[in-house]
């Protein structure tokens, strides 16, 4: 973040799914989407850098030991049938090749992603933006925001993810 | 070329986010459930890091790579967009696990189930593009 303020960019990640819409076209559509994208084309390069750094990490830096969970945690997830880590990052339950068969599995995906996608602009800003930029910097409504991200993860966590993935 | 330094820095905050494990839709979850400090650990010392950096950068007046003044636009100062589109964010956050960075590494770490949530995030980018004169903000 400290490097990008030095490059006289800001840090934020959501952005860029707004300049992907443009790219695709949305312009068309919606004056939202109308706006000077080229100008966002170094935060397209986070982006790539960020997958490409994903992939080392996963690939060069990892000695599959994983994610250790807090044992609370995992008997609770036992209980929604999502398997252990065991060194994985995400559960087979939503993103392995078998899961990904169901039409169920399929439309919580895409209804996160939708959630993540909406909500987000609607904030204008996410993780990235406002709880780590808008926060360092002072920013009531960052704060506002990050407070509303975690009522919204406390409803989903506490009260629909189970319901969801009975 | 001088698009080199953001592929650098993307590369780094990939690395990072996957080594911290940040990425991984266990530790979100176990976040929402204050069952580990581990999250909050890594966005406090962002937030901690990112404070006192900004700081020094205002106090001293430092320049940036362009010798311009370094300077943050400031969030618009409203309510409604900001809680209610945080809780809708929050509500995908904890079903997913993944906000709008950890979407693009976990797709690069090859999850390909993840590229069915980046569909849903541009899609939902987009609805809020139609509807955004009709919401409150």
């Amino acid at each position: 973040m400290l490097l990008l303020v030095y490059f006289g960019k800001t840090f934020g990640m959501s952005s860029n799914l707004r300049t992907m819409c443009s790219i695709m076209g949305a312009g068309k559509t919606s004056d939202f989407f109308r706006f000077d994208w080229k100008a966002q084309r170094w935060n397209l390069v986070v982006v790539l850098g960020a997958m490409l750094g994903g992939f080392i990490a996963t690939q060069y830096l990892s000695d599959g030991s994983g994610v250790v969970l807090n044992p609370k945690t995992v008997t609770e997830l036992n209980r929604m049938h999502v398997d252990e880590p065991n060194g994985k990052l995400l559960p087979d339950a939503l993103t392995s090749a078998d899961a990904l068969q169901s039409p169920k599995v399929w439309g919580i995906l895409l209804l996160g992603g939708l959630l993540v996608g909406f909500g987000t602009r609607y904030a204008g800003g996410c993780t990235s933006g406002h709880a780590i930029t808008g926060l360092s910097n002072l920013q009531l409504p960052s704060l506002i925001a990050v407070v509303g991200f975690f009522i919204g993860g406390l409803i989903m966590s506490w009260l629909l993810l189970p319901l969801i993935l009975k | 070329m001088k698009f080199i330094k953001y592929l650098l820095v993307g590369i780094l905050f990939g690395i990072v986010l996957t080594k911290s494990e940040a990425v991984s839709w266990y530790r979100i979850y176990e976040m929402f459930h204050f069952q580990s400090f581990h999250m909050y650990g890594i966005i406090g010392t962002a937030v901690v890091v990112g404070t006192i950096g900004l700081q020094l950068f205002k106090r001293n007046n430092l320049k940036d790579i362009h010798g311009e003044p370094i300077s943050l636009p400031d969030k618009e100062k409203r309510f409604t967009s900001y809680f209610v589109g945080g809780i809708i964010f929050g509500l995908g956050w904890g079903l997913v696990g993944t906000c709008p960075g950890p979407i693009f590494i976990l797709i690069g770490s090859g999850f390909m189930g993840i590229g069915i949530v980046l569909i849903g995030a541009l899609l939902g980018t987009y609805l809020y593009g139609l509807l955004k004169n009709k919401l409150p903000h």
